[in-house]
């Protein structure tokens, strides 16, 4: 029992004491918002992260439903938003138009996803 | 502005690809993140750590009820194995007897990441677990006094594949794990052991999946990170006991995931009375080390020189 108490122990405060510790990066909300309808184009998509994003291995880009890229390229992190990744966007006709990400968090960590949006079918 | 250009992706590229192995740790498929479950075997390597895991068992046909407090450790040798190693402090309560209390046995095991199919969020691990003998309190708490070996698949696969009209749909995963448990002495005072076949699955539906990759639907924290869930496991004698005696339990619950650890819960349910009667409950705290400790001890020991 002595054993458990000191694995439980030194189990919390392993936890504790990890303040500069980093993680994966999960997408926490996005703009537009995960699969919804918004009257007319958005200029840009803007993802918002859990976790500070490694610039160099961080992309998006936005396809529409016959698989063409309808994005600017000029994917970007905002000055002093380390965990927010934006790129801007061709004027949308109404359709629906499907986002993917990748990013690795600053400790190397990567994830991926996608999700889709609709434009002017709102 | 952050503009993103080749040159400091390069740079960045001679980094990652010597520190690339390190991501992959615990269950990541595509986009699918998979918690580790409480009851059945979780389909990918790992460095992780429940620290612990509280367990009070339904009463069993005679009546007497066990509570059980359980630490294991999963640790990656290499980016696609791992070691796992674990041990329970028990407490048995005859009815109309005192309690008995002491260490079960001591279990470990190897694992290797057989395929991760990210755009199918499919997993699959192979593993060996061995459970030894005499390493618990044997005439007191029924620790065996032989050795199991214990062979096993390890599965999942999230639904995240099926067409976009399905939207909802899309959160749900499945896990599960088949194997056998392979008894070095085939009895113990007078008492047959058996060879087992052991099958689980865990029914999970993931609102990390929902908010992320489905719709949006406005979950903020802890909501959105919760993964309800129910897991069944069953126990089939295959050999010197009759099969029938199948014994199993179904346990809903709900795991939260957050960037460190998790927390779960859930409440044991035997399906027959040769498990048991009434109900059970059971809680875990799980911790990350691979986020927690990303450049030390979280990593795949093969890269820590």
């Amino acid at each position: 029992m002595r054993g458990i108490i000191v694995a439980l122990v030194a189990g919390a405060a392993a936890v504790g004491a990890a303040p500069l510790a980093l993680a994966h990066a999960f997408l926490d909300h996005a703009s537009p918002a995960v699969g919804s309808s918004v009257p007319a184009s958005p200029p840009v998509v803007t993802l918002w992260f859990t976790q500070d994003l490694e610039p160099a291995f961080s992309g998006v880009t936005v396809t529409n439903e016959a698989g063409q890229r309808v994005d600017l390229g000029n994917v970007q992190i905002p000055p002093g938003s380390p965990a927010e990744l934006q790129i801007g966007l061709k004027p949308l006709p109404p359709g629906t138009y499907l986002v993917s990400w990748h990013v690795v968090s600053v400790d190397t960590h990567p994830t991926e996803g996608t999700f889709t949006f609709e434009v002017g079918r709102g | 502005m952050n503009a993103i250009r080749p040159g400091a992706a390069v740079a960045a590229a001679v980094i990652l690809l010597s520190t690339n192995s390190a991501a992959l740790a615990h269950g990541f498929a595509g986009q699918r993140f998979f918690p580790a479950t409480i009851l059945t075997d979780d389909p990918f390597v790992a460095d992780e750590m429940s620290i612990p895991q509280v367990t009070v068992n339904p009463p069993t046909p005679d009546g007497s009820r066990e509570t059980d407090i359980d630490i294991d450790l999963s640790k990656r040798i290499t980016p696609d194995t791992d070691v796992i190693i674990g041990d329970s402090w028990q407490r048995l309560k005859p009815t109309g007897l005192p309690a008995v209390t002491g260490l079960g046995a001591l279990h470990t095991g190897a694992q290797y990441q057989l395929f991760v199919n990210g755009p199918h969020e499919a997993l699959g691990l192979v593993g060996l677990n061995v459970t030894w003998a005499h390493t618990g309190r044997v005439q007191a708490l029924g620790a065996p006094d032989f050795t199991t070996l214990s062979p096993t698949f390890d599965f999942g696969k999230g639904l995240g594949d099926l067409p976009r009209w399905l939207p909802y749909l899309r959160p749900f995963a499945i896990t599960g794990n088949l194997g056998f448990d392979f008894p070095t002495k085939t009895e113990s005072a007078g008492v047959p052991n058996p060879t087992d076949f052991n099958y689980g699955f865990a029914f999970e539906y993931s609102f990390p999946y929902l908010q992320c990759c489905v719709k949006d639907i406005g979950l903020r924290e802890p909501f959105n990170r919760l993964i309800p869930l129910v897991e069944v496991a069953f126990t089939t004698p295959i050999n010197r006991v009759p099969a029938t005696q199948t014994i199993g339990t179904i346990q809903p619950g709900v795991i939260w995931a957050g960037q460190y650890f998790q927390i779960g819960a859930e409440a044991i349910l035997p399906v027959n009375h040769f498990t048991g009667h009434g109900y059970g409950g059971v809680v875990q705290f799980h911790i990350y080390l691979d986020d927690l400790f990303p450049r030390s001890i979280g990593r795949p020991i093969s890269e820590w020189w």
